[in-house]
């Protein structure tokens, strides 16, 4: 195959006059992919514990509302979502707010867009693990928590919540493994993280095999470091007497 | 506030169409293959013969491993470049509806395998005895006995999973292939209506997906109680 | 006398024959090969590159630089002695065109490409044509003049252009404190202006003339600033096929010398086009009447 390979890109400085290499820029990209999916996951718990708690609460306007939720986030393919908040937001904003957003830093604006659209497009997701690990909970303990005199929002903070996030703990991981991959999709607005990295570098080097295998390791290395993390996780909350349990 | 102008969307409907039928080629043609290849991969990883199942096992994890955008880049602008130089096949040939195909059959496989392993181990492991003591070879006993049982109970996860890659197909628009989404983006882009086009695809995605998400659901009822 | 005109016939045609044999039965190498055997070629083309190579309303790709290219394909139908060449369209953005010429997804690519040294170690550009110069366009009320304005603001261009290397260069040579925005297409980025997410958009200008065509108000906008370099454009193809680059230079330098050209020129900036059936108004430039009297195929840098 007459291809020119040439790993030495990675060290030469860039085209535009700056003192980086290209390495340096595929670590920016890393640590944008990085950022964003920790800042992204973090609300994305928050929103789906809240959402999830409702969807199984015995009001049916709050469980009907946390449905809805769910529906609208889990139908809507995630590169339209973001297009939606980065492009169409902004235009439905008050004049005012609008145009401020629009004119602060294009990189905040591509972060913030980028964060609020996998942190709730996961949210809708965790919401459903959360839900599901309520619901496998064995009756006895609501009605349990109810006997000893805790109110509906006490018998959920001390008896079903703790064990339900416990049991959650497997699924929840593959989503967390899950908020890296999707933040790929984020390059398409313009956000420089690792994906979009890659593919600038192929634009300014013309390389497009080294660029594109770092890229793909870069992932796969991310992959393993946050799955041997959450393995830990899962050992220290297992619940015994569960499968998995010790 | 925005003035709303939707009255490019009526005239560019044939076009918006023409792009529902290639999202919606994708999506069959990859559930599909990503079926075939999927049940493989799981069977393989099932096998007691070791370098098949590290091989499937190796598969699934890096198919798992990596995004989905980043699958179908090397199938756009690395694989044709690399089938075309070891099969020779005439360059320029128009493959982008082809490596999208094989991008999204690929990459859907593994998660597909990993549905198709569960539903095979749910399968109480008496069936596979009791297939064998009837005389039935390892082979026959898959087929004709676990297998159709374990399909049974994973229809709902299959279809839900179909659902999910009808959603995925929208990446295509990194290739510059005109599906749905990728229709309504250059129609928006053209006419200078790209918040209407969006919210229209949106509306369209969410409609669709909804119903379909219902009906699979209805089905899984139905099992339940049957 | 007729037996003699008759055997000179003979044997003028013999001699034609001998001479030219060789010549048709010379082996077809590279693209030329491939045209020829599979009677079909793959162009690449724009989206959004007005009035160089876009979408009409009908989805139908149209413009200055597709218009040529569609010459060269007659061209090539005639050398090959082709009853029937199919052609094949295919989209590329500014980001992803190299890579695509390279792979040999696309045999020729006319739109809105800089011939420039860097690209030429990747793929081989044919003769020039047109020419231009990278500016600005901005709000007719943004109080925006030129380059210097910039800094501090959020500036806006398309990934993978000249424009972009330029503008991040300056960016750091000065140190202007601009935000710079890469949008994926022009489109893109005039929506990006257009929508106020940027001050200033940053382009070739016949390009910039290209977008006001499709702006809801085009006496919003103007075109200011000093160029910051003169660009040749040139149709892509890949490095290393002199025989098919042959072909492509004479049936453009034809088209050229012949007048031809500019009667497409004045079709796509001095009439008004499609989408909105505005006029460019973009007169004949002399850089680009002296391409057209000698074509060639230099970069400018």
């Amino acid at each position: 195959m007459a291809y020119n390979w040439n790993w030495g890109v990675f060290l030469q400085p860039t085209a535009t006059g700056d003192d980086s290499t290209y390495l340096d820029w595929m670590f920016h990209g890393l640590q944008m992919t990085i950022g964003l999916s920790l800042s992204a996951w973090l609300i994305a718990l928050l929103l789906g514990a809240v959402v999830g708690v409702l969807r199984t609460v015995p009001n049916r306007w709050l469980s009907g509302l946390a449905t809805a939720y769910v529906e609208v986030f889990r139908n809507i393919p995630l590169l339209v979502q973001l297009f939606l908040w980065y492009f169409v937001m902004p235009e439905l904003l008050p004049e005012d707010l609008g145009n401020a957003f629009k004119q602060s830093n294009p990189i905040v604006q591509q972060f913030l867009s980028s964060m609020v659209c996998l942190a709730l497009f996961t949210s809708a997701r965790v919401a459903e693990q959360v839900r599901s690990g309520i619901n496998s909970l064995p009756p006895g303990q609501k009605n349990a928590g109810l006997a000893l005199g805790f109110t509906l929002p006490q018998t959920y903070r001390h008896v079903m919540l703790p064990m339900a996030v416990r049991l959650i703990v497997p699924p929840l991981t593959s989503e967390f493994l899950n908020i890296f991959k999707n933040s790929a999709v984020c390059s398409t607005i313009g956000l420089l993280e690792l994906a979009a990295q890659g593919r600038q570098l192929v634009d300014y080097t013309a390389q497009p095999y080294e660029s594109f295998i770092a890229v793909t390791i870069a992932y796969l290395l991310l992959n393993v470091v946050v799955m041997s993390g959450m393995r830990w996780v899962e050992v220290h909350v297992r619940v015994p007497g569960y499968i998995g349990g010790k | 506030m925005h003035e709303f102008d939707w009255s490019s969307i009526p005239n560019a409907l044939p076009f918006l169409w023409d792009g529902m039928k290639i999202s919606l080629e994708i999506t069959l043609s990859a559930v599909v293959f990503g079926i075939v290849w999927g049940t493989l991969l799981a069977l393989m990883r099932l096998s007691s013969i070791t370098p098949l199942s590290w091989f499937a096992a190796g598969y699934v994890n890096l198919f798992r491993a990596v995004p989905l955008v980043m699958v179908l880049l090397w199938f756009f602008l690395i694989v044709p470049h690399l089938l075309e130089s070891l099969f020779g096949l005439p360059r320029g040939t128009d493959m982008r509806l082809t490596s999208a195909i094989a991008g999204f059959a690929l990459f859907e496989a593994a998660y597909y395998s990993e549905i198709i392993r569960a539903g095979i181990q749910s399968v109480p492991k008496g069936q596979m005895a009791a297939a064998s003591a009837l005389g039935m070879t390892y082979g026959q006993a898959m087929r004709l006995v676990v297998l159709p049982q374990a399909f049974r109970n994973m229809v709902p996860l299959l279809l839900t999973q179909g659902i999910i890659l009808f959603q995925d197909t929208s990446l295509v628009y990194v290739s510059a292939l005109a599906d749905f989404f990728g229709a309504a983006y250059k129609v928006g882009d053209r006419d200078g209506r790209l918040v209407e086009l969006l919210l229209f695809a949106g509306a369209v995605y969410f409609v669709l997906c909804f119903a379909a998400s219902r009906v699979v659901r209805h089905y899984q009822n139905k099992m339940k109680t049957a | 006398m007729l037996k003699h005109s008759l055997r000179g016939a003979l044997v003028a045609s013999l001699v034609a024959s001998l001479l030219s044999a060789p010549v048709a039965a010379q082996e077809l190498t590279g693209t030329l090969k491939k045209i020829k055997e599979t009677g079909a070629i793959s162009l690449g083309h724009r989206e959004s590159s007005i009035p160089f190579s876009y979408y009409d309303d009908k989805q139908q790709v149209i413009g200055y630089s597709h218009e040529l290219m569609l010459k060269v394909v007659d061209a090539l139908k005639a050398e090959l002695k082709l009853a029937k060449l199919d052609i094949r369209l295919l989209p590329v953005t500014s980001a992803n065109r190299i890579t695509l010429v390279q792979n040999g997804s696309v045999d020729l690519e006319c739109g809105s490409t800089t011939n420039n040294t860097e690209r030429q170690k990747q793929v081989s550009f044919s003769n020039t044509i047109f020419v231009i110069g990278t500016r600005l366009m901005t709000k007719t009320n943004s109080g925006i003049n030129d380059f210097p304005d910039l800094a501090g603001k959020n500036v806006v261009t398309t990934a993978g252009t000249t424009s972009e290397r330029l503008l991040r260069k300056m960016n750091e040579d000065k140190q202007m404190k601009m935000n710079i925005i890469s949008a994926k297409d022009h489109g893109e980025s005039f929506l990006t202006l257009e929508t106020g997410r940027a001050v200033a958009f940053m382009m070739d200008d016949a390009l910039l003339f290209g977008e006001m065509a499709k702006a809801k108000r085009a006496s919003d906008w103007v075109v200011v600033g000093t160029p910051q370099s003169y660009e040749a454009y040139g149709c892509m193809l890949r490095k290393d096929d002199p025989a098919f680059k042959k072909v492509v230079d004479n049936a453009l330098a034809k088209v050229m010398t012949s007048g031809e050209a500019e009667k497409i020129y004045a079709k796509w900036f001095l009439q008004p086009i499609p989408p909105k059936g505005l006029n460019l108004n973009f007169p004949l430039s002399t850089a680009v009447q002296t391409i057209y009297k000698s074509p060639n195929d230099k970069a400018f840098d």
